[in-house]
């Protein structure tokens, strides 16, 4: 039998959506939250403010005084869009590029960076109680983002649980177990697939053969749909839209939002050795910062003068919250022990006591 | 009062903290409308309704990783792996983010939740369905071990384990789920964790078990004793953390420790206790510590499971060769 002769029984379309063009330009009906200017600048103040705070913590750990950091530079409207979105009783759970996302949720610049300069603490987030600390193994938390939709839908909140996650994830079993429930039990939950192109040095087409990986969703039941990631207006409204859908009782959607990934992976890698610059500097034009500027320009009278100030602001935020991170007080180290249980069970008391006992020794001897 | 299985405890105990507690939520594969294959969840979702007691998708990551999310915010999850072979899929979930939660954030969110399985041989089960490999989890931080070995501790550890403020792997030693019954009453009492249990006592040597071997352990003190040897019997019951204070107490006064586990020997946990043994004990004993385990081979299929398995004889052996060393 041919194609021809056999029945259609499914058939399914993924949609994209792009509102500002790369020259800042509209290219359909802009979004309501999109004629407050206030709204607008918002979203280019959290991703100027991201990108500043990148830079430095970039400069931190190159000259020795934080460990590994992963950039998000290039994809800031993906998180920017996503943290304006979600209302703050809703749960985030990260990876290592949602800065945007996090500072807009209440985590503090600080707490990042301490984070990276390897101290727990900076997961303690003071001003966030709910949100999940950033997920570093792959798509692990696409599971434990159906468990805490499924708490949410088991004590009627209008709550929703929203997991970010990259190209490379989608590849991963976790990822799957994890939209399946979300589909077959219509969890109020949210999955944005930040495709950036690169999984470290493997790129996108090498990952997967499907044609998007949106449609990943379908296989679970689930609408996927596609979003130009470095527009922020176009991310603020899909990740709206999705998460009302969640809310209200309407299920769970998957976005795949398509930016690019303009450092290295982290400060570890070395991407030259991977990918060519000038495929790099191609994507320089596509900039999400850049795209919204210019729409600021031509609709608002944003001016250098504008610009400059914001840029002033966000240095002196970005400096305070280093000034704090190089304060820290030190990590006292029978700490280790201090959050491993409720109550420190017996049998680890006399390895408390012994690194207890180390640490004053090591400190009456400076 | 009525007799009851460990098995029959276990689904007590389940259905006494679905009661007593709106935070519970028991889900696995086949456990609701079915009750479980081994019936340990029988009749709870006929009572508990299909909110608290679900049947998930076949998906052992997923099943821990959601039992993890609904641990943070604030559910009590029991989560049941249908057998133990099937329960490394978890084990990333466990290591990574179960046992971490609470340190990774100071505290700020935890991990009450308890993963539930049947374990060890003995049933002439199929492939994958007779290993003893507690030694995976008992290596991870921040994580409970907890082994009921009667229907007593089945019901009173189980309890516990829900009631714990972090994560607690939940074996259940399916060989004996219905080899013996107890009078259980369902007062909602939990015993302690992180304590052994003595199940006999006698001055001559030591015998650490837990699980179903405390079954054989039992059986070897028993015969022992006619030929005038005391053993002292403890059930470790929680193997992570371990408590070595009963232990080393309790060979301060026999001078001799036979250690007994289906799990295979090397990295066992019985490899543990013997080196706290050699570390805190030496002076105390009279002979070298023996242990009595499953071989460092893969765990045979059915027609082999009894030559594996730790047999009383070889338990008796073990124990005079205590006794002739010294």
């Amino acid at each position: 039998m041919t194609n021809e002769e056999k029945k259609c029984i499914a058939k399914f379309e993924i949609h994209y959506t792009q509102l500002l063009n790369q020259a800042g330009e509209r290219v359909g009906p802009l979004p309501e939250f999109a004629a407050s200017y206030e709204t607008l600048l918002a979203l280019y103040r959290t991703m100027v403010q991201t990108r500043t705070f990148d830079s430095k913590a970039i400069a931190l750990q190159r000259t020795g005084k934080m460990g590994t950091y992963s950039s998000s530079l290039g994809q800031e409207a993906v998180a920017t869009g996503i943290g304006h979105a979600m209302l703050f009783e809703d749960v985030l759970l990260p990876t290592y590029r949602e800065y945007a996302a996090q500072f807009q949720r209440g985590v503090a610049m600080s707490e990042i960076l301490r984070y990276w300069g390897g101290d727990e603490r900076g997961m303690a987030y003071a001003e966030q109680p709910h949100d999940m600390p950033i997920t570093v193994p792959i798509a692990t938390h696409v599971p434990q983002c159906a468990g805490i939709a499924y708490a949410m839908k088991l004590r009627k909140e209008a709550r929703v649980a929203v997991c970010v996650l990259g190209d490379g994830a989608t590849s991963k079993g976790d990822f799957y177990e994890g939209i399946n429930l979300a589909g077959a039990w219509q969890l109020p939950m949210v999955v944005v697939v930040t495709n950036n192109h690169w999984a470290i040095s493997v790129p996108r087409k090498v990952q997967s053969h499907a044609q998007t990986l949106a449609q990943k969703a379908i296989a679970a039941g689930i609408p996927g749909e596609q979003v130009d990631g470095n527009d922020v207006i176009a991310m603020r409204h899909v990740m709206s839209n999705a998460l009302e859908k969640a809310r209200s009782g309407g299920g769970p959607t998957l976005i795949e939002a398509i930016t690019y990934r303009m450092h290295d992976h982290t400060t570890a890698d070395d991407a030259s050795r991977y990918r060519e610059q000038a495929i790099v500097d191609e994507h320089k034009r596509l900039d999400p910062i850049d795209r919204l500027r210019k729409y600021l320009i031509a609709n608002h009278n944003w001016d250098d003068t504008k610009e400059q100030a914001l840029h002033d602001a966000c240095a002196a935020d970005v400096e305070a919250a280093v000034n704090s991170y190089l304060d820290t007080p030190p990590v006292p180290p029978e700490s280790m022990f201090d959050y491993l249980y409720e109550t420190l069970p017996d049998a680890l008391q006399s390895q408390r006591d012994e690194v207890e006992r180390r640490g004053k020794q090591q400190k009456g001897g400076d | 009062m009525a007799e009851i299985t460990i098995l029959e405890a276990v689904n007590l105990a389940l259905a006494r903290a679905l009661e007593e507690y709106p935070d519970v939520v028991v889900f696995g594969e086949d456990v609701g409308v079915n009750g479980g294959v081994f019936r340990a969840t029988e009749g709870l979702q006929k009572q508990y309704g299909t909110e608290r007691v679900l049947d998930t998708p076949l998906a052992e990551t997923m099943i821990a990783g959601m039992a993890i999310g609904m641990a943070a915010q604030g559910l009590r999850p029991v989560a049941e792996i249908q057998f133990m072979g099937f329960i490394y899929p978890t084990i990333e979930q466990m290591i990574c983010h179960a046992t971490r939660l609470r340190n990774r954030t100071r505290g700020r969110i935890t991990c009450p939740m308890v993963l539930r399985a049947p374990y060890g041989g003995g049933i002439h089960a199929p492939e994958h369905h007779s290993e003893s490999t507690e030694a995976i989890f008992a290596h991870m931080p921040g994580l409970r071990v907890v082994i009921p070995s009667s229907p007593l501790r089945a019901y009173g550890l189980l309890l516990a384990a829900i009631q714990d403020p972090d994560p607690v792997v939940f074996l259940e030693p399916k060989r004996i789920y219905r080899m013996m019954k107890q009078e259980v009453p369902d007062d909602g009492e939990a015993l302690p964790l992180d304590v052994c249990f003595q199940l006999r006592d006698g001055t001559d040597v030591t015998l650490v078990t837990w699980g179903a071997m405390t079954h054989e352990t039992l059986q070897a003190a028993e015969q022992l004793e006619a030929e005038g040897i005391g053993c002292d019997v403890l059930d470790v019951a929680t193997i992570k953390p371990l408590d070595m204070e009963t232990i080393l107490n309790s060979v301060a006064k026999t001078g001799r420790c036979v250690i007994v586990h289906e799990a295979a020997r090397t990295c066992g946990v019985g490899a543990e206790i013997a080196a706290q043994l050699a570390e805190h004990g030496l002076l105390s004993l009279f002979a070298a510590v023996q242990r009595v385990t499953g071989y460092d081979t893969i765990m045979p299929m059915f027609k082999l499971e009894n030559d594996y398995m730790p047999s009383t004889e070889r338990i008796i052996t073990a124990v005079k060769k205590t006794l002739e060393e010294a």
